[in-house]
This record gives C-alpha cells, sequence and structure tokens, in this order.
C-alpha cells in the first residue's frame, strides 16, 4: 500500500497551463484506498477541470498504474481519446505517473504527491522508483523521479560527473538526468530544464509522526482524510 | 586588484588551485600561498576534493588569505546541509574571504569513506539562490541577517561531453547558475581550443566571464588515466603522443600548457590553472604563456 493526497488544484492548473484538452488517468489502486486517484476522484477531477474551461477527452481508471502492462492494456479502448488530449493527468503515486509517462508517448502530469510512510514499501514489478518526498516533482522532469533516477537526488540538473551517459558512481547506472533529458525531448518539453526547483522540504521527506504508528491495514481502512 | 574588479574592469585573470592536505601540517599549503600571491589573482581553495577528507577549505582559505593570496572558498553541497553551509558562509565573509565557487560534489563512493552519509540537502544551483540572498540581507527562508555579506560567487562548467544530453544538461544547468547568482564560472579541464571556442559561441547570450581550466600533463600516463576516469577531460592523441615522445617531461608538459594558455587567452576572460601537485611549476607556466 502506497498512501497518497492530491495536490492542490492551483498546482495542477500551472501545470496544464498553454493546453487545452486533457485525459484524467485514475487508480483502483492504492490511489482509491488513499481516496486520491479512484473512481470518485476522478469524476470529481473532470467537473474541476471543465469548470477551469479544459476539454476532458476521456477518463479511465485501471486497476494498478504501477504495472505497465495493465497501463497499455487498460488503454487500448482509449486510444483515440488519449490522443485527442494535450496531455494525462495521472492521479496516483509517483510509481504510477513514471510508470504512465514510461508507456504513453503524452506529456504526463502528476496530480498527487507520495506521502512518506516511514519504511513500508509497495510491490510492483518496474523499475520506478518514488522515495514518498511530498512535493511531486514529476512535471518538471518528464515523469522519471529525479530523488530516485538520480544518485545525487539533484533538483537543479545534471552534476558533471557523467560518462558516456552513466553515473560516476557505476558505468551500468544510467544518468538519471540524461534519462531525464531524452524524456523531455521526446515530450518537446525542453523548455523544463529551465525551471529553478526550490530546495527539497526535508521536513515532507519524513513520516509525519501518525505514519509511525499506524498500521498499514489501519491506513486501508480508514474513512479519515489523508493528512 | 581583486579577482572581481579584474574581471569586472575586463582584463585577463589568472587562477589556480591549492589543495589542502590530508592532516595538520600547513607548511606546504603557506609556502605554495607565499610563491603564488603576486603571480595570480585569486586561488581556489578545494573542499574535500575527490569526496577525500582533509583540512577544511574555510581555515585554509583564511590561512591563504593571512599569506597575502586572495581566496576563492570552494564549497561543496556533499557534506553539508543548508544550515551549516550558510553558517560556513557567514563565517567566511568575517575572516574576510571575499569570493565562493558553488560545487555539487562527488559522490562519497568515490572517495576514502565510502560509508559516509552523502548530503546534498542543496545543490550548486540552490546554493547560489542561498549565497544571493545572503548577500541581500536574509536567510533561506527569509529571516533578515544583522550584518551581511557581498559574496563574489562563482560556479563551474564542463566544457566537453561524450554525449548530446550530457552538454545540453551542462548548458542548461549553467544558464541556471547564472540566473542564481553566479558572476564567474571556471571550467573542467580543456585541451582543445577548437572545442572551447565552440562552447564559448554556445554561451556568448550568458554574459559572463569565463575562465578556462587548464591541467598540465605530468606523463602520458596520467593523460590516459583522466581520458578513462575523469568526466570531461579528453585529452587529444597528439597530446599523449607528445609526451610519449618527450625526454624531459616535466618541460614538454609545461610548454604544452603554456601552448594551450596561449590558443584560450583570445576565447575567454581569464585561465584557471589546476596543478595537481605542481603548484611550484605555475608561475613558470604564467611565464611560459606570456601572461
Amino acid at each position: 500500500m502506497i498512501l497518497s493526497e492530491q495536490k492542490p488544484l492551483e498546482d495542477i492548473l500551472g501545470y496544464l497551463e498553454g493546453e487545452k484538452t486533457v485525459f484524467i488517468l485514475g487508480c483502483n489502486g492504492c490511489a482509491q484506498s488513499s481516496g486520491s486517484g479512484g473512481p470518485v476522484q476522478v469524476e470529481e477531477m473532470k467537473k474541476k477541470l471543465e469548470e477551469a474551461g479544459f476539454t476532458v477527452t476521456g477518463t479511465k481508471v485501471i486497476d494498478f498504474l504501477c504495472e505497465k502492462a495493465l497501463v497499455k492494456s487498460g488503454l487500448r479502448g482509449k486510444i483515440d481519446q488519449v490522443a485527442a488530449a494535450d496531455s494525462i493527468l495521472v492521479m496516483t503515486c509517483g510509481i504510477g505517473v513514471q510508470a504512465v509517462a514510461a508507456s504513453v508517448n503524452k506529456v504526463c502530469h502528476p496530480a498527487c504527491n507520495t506521502i512518506n510512510l516511514g519504511g513500508s514499501r509497495g510491490e510492483w514489478q518496474g523499475s520506478e522508483r518514488c522515495n514518498e518526498c511530498g512535493q511531486c516533482l514529476l512535471d518538471y522532469t518528464g515523469g522519471i523521479c529525479p530523488l530516485t533516477a538520480c544518485t545525487k537526488s539533484l533538483v537543479s540538473g545534471a552534476c558533471g560527473g557523467a560518462s558516456e551517459g552513466k553515473c560516476e558512481i557505476s558505468p551500468d547506472h544510467d544518468c538519471g538526468w540524461e534519462l531525464i533529458y531524452n524524456r523531455l525531448k521526446a515530450k518537446n518539453q525542453l523548455d523544463k530544464l529551465s525551471a529553478l526547483i526550490d530546495a527539497l522540504d526535508h521536513n515532507k521527506l519524513m513520516a509525519r509522526p501518525e505514519m509511525l504508528d499506524t498500521s498499514r491495514y489501519a491506513l486501508e481502512q480508514s474513512d479519515q482524510e489523508v493528512g | 586588484m581583486s579577482l572581481k574588479s579584474k574581471l569586472e574592469s575586463g582584463k585577463f585573470a589568472i587562477t589556480c588551485e591549492v589543495g589542502p592536505l590530508k592532516g595538520t601540517d600547513i607548511t606546504e599549503v603557506e609556502e605554495n600561498a607565499t610563491l603564488l600571491r603576486d603571480k595570480v589573482d585569486a586561488a581556489n581553495i578545494t573542499d574535500q576534493q575527490s569526496s577525500v577528507m582533509r583540512l577544511g577549505s574555510l581555515i585554509t582559505a583564511y590561512i591563504v588569505l593571512q599569506k597575502g593570496l586572495e581566496p576563492i572558498y570552494q564549497c561543496v553541497c556533499r557534506d553539508r546541509n543548508r544550515i551549516a553551509l550558510q553558517s560556513d558562509l557567514l563565517s567566511a565573509w568575517v575572516l574576510g574571504i571575499k569570493n565562493v565557487l558553488s560545487i555539487t560534489g562527488d559522490l562519497p563512493q568515490l572517495g576514502d569513506h565510502p560509508e559516509a552519509k552523502p548530503v546534498y540537502d542543496l545543490d550548486s544551483v540552490t546554493l547560489l539562490r542561498a549565497i544571493k540572498g545572503l548577500n541581500d540581507g536574509h536567510d533561506m527562508n527569509g529571516n533578515e541577517l544583522r550584518g551581511k555579506p557581498d559574496f563574489y560567487a562563482g560556479a563551474v562548467v564542463k566544457v566537453d561531453s561524450d554525449t548530446d544530453a550530457s552538454m545540453e544538461l551542462q548548458i542548461a544547468k549553467l544558464e541556471k547558475k547564472v540566473a542564481a547568482g553566479a558572476k564567474f564560472i571556471q571550467t573542467q579541464a580543456v585541451y582543445s581550443a577548437d572545442s572551447f571556442a565552440r562552447f564559448m559561441k554556445r554561451i556568448e547570450k550568458l554574459n559572463v566571464p569565463v575562465l578556462a581550466g587548464v591541467i598540465p600533463l605530468k606523463s602520458a600516463g596520467m593523460a590516459k588515466y583522466m581520458n578513462r576516469s575523469v568526466s570531461g577531460v579528453m585529452v587529444p592523441d597528439d597530446l599523449i603522443q607528445k609526451m610519449t615522445d618527450a625526454e624531459d617531461k616535466k618541460a614538454t608538459g609545461i610548454k604544452l600548457c603554456a601552448d594551450l594558455i596561449k590558443q584560450l587567452k583570445p576565447l575567454c576572460q581569464g585561465v584557471h590553472i589546476m596543478a595537481i601537485g605542481w603548484e611550484k611549476n605555475v608561475p613558470q607556466i604564467i611565464q611560459e604563456a606570456g601572461l
């Protein structure tokens, strides 16, 4: 179980600036139980975005967005709606956003922040990683997490250490920022590289006290709003 | 004339490196500072270079300053969080240190304490923004300072990259560094004036003084090692051959470095000589380069 919560609507509208059409993708796994990206929240988001003047070309809630095979098969009947959209708003955890961004050649915006559970991790088969930083940056980085893909977790761009696309730590490890660059280029978003990102808030990278003494089961069953 | 005045008045500047050693013996640092003080405009004081634990860059910058050589206090983001970095910067200013160079820093795994926790609370860009804030009289959270510094902040860039992505990322980040307050740039070692000229053309619009980095070769083996192991260093085969053929390796290494500086001089605003243990030969390199 991974816990996520929706970003403020103004952040999401900021990501969508300059766009007119959007496809909304929700997740029936952890995001549904978190109350951040299940069928109910996807419908609510659709209304909010339409009120804000966007055309929602379609919506889909897939069982587990962290599973790329399910993402691809789940979108099979929605190809025209996805194609008609400027971007996809992905309402799930950082792993799900990264899995969708890796699977679909569309700009993918995160609608949620992933909340630190103090060590508890979900189980999935992909290579995407999420540090549960509570301040999702995937909108700036082509849907590849700089905290987990870059060994230094740099938010401002590549260091000078890479050789032939590999990190200075090991010739087997890709430079995360080169992956980000190539993804941004493929999605025609290289302007994102110039964004000045604030230093991370490390408070949000630590588990909230209530997360440390709450069982996973209780979090899943809770009716309370996250946060 | 200070490094800042020199670069701002458009004069060609010379900087070099003074690296603190492991331990408390400062004899060599003091000797190098005395030797170099009238030859260069300023000296970078490296900060736990290559993630190897040594005497600190702040205190070494102060020692060098006491000896009459203007220091450039290198600050890496690997070892200290934003509280310690800002505090050390305030301390540096109080000690009379006016230049600071913002660097992300190698990973601990590359040094002699590979088990260390890497910090990277800030990176080279967010540190530059913090320095700008201190200069403006407030800390990173907007709290007012009682007495403020006026640092001349610099940054680094890699000129030669082996992938297009790396090249574009370096330039994008350099633009951010300048936007974040970098007033001068020192480069990773270059060995090709042609490649350096292409790089300078790319960053022309940034309008920031650039000091071209050079490392004198001591042997062909050193060149091959750097080509293999140091990101962004590309020593061409003809230079390696000249070092292999040379009878007097030292004289040849110095001459090749001086020749390169002559070729780079019309393209940039200064030169940064990283002698790596050859600090005592820096005056001769400068003389042979006609500076």
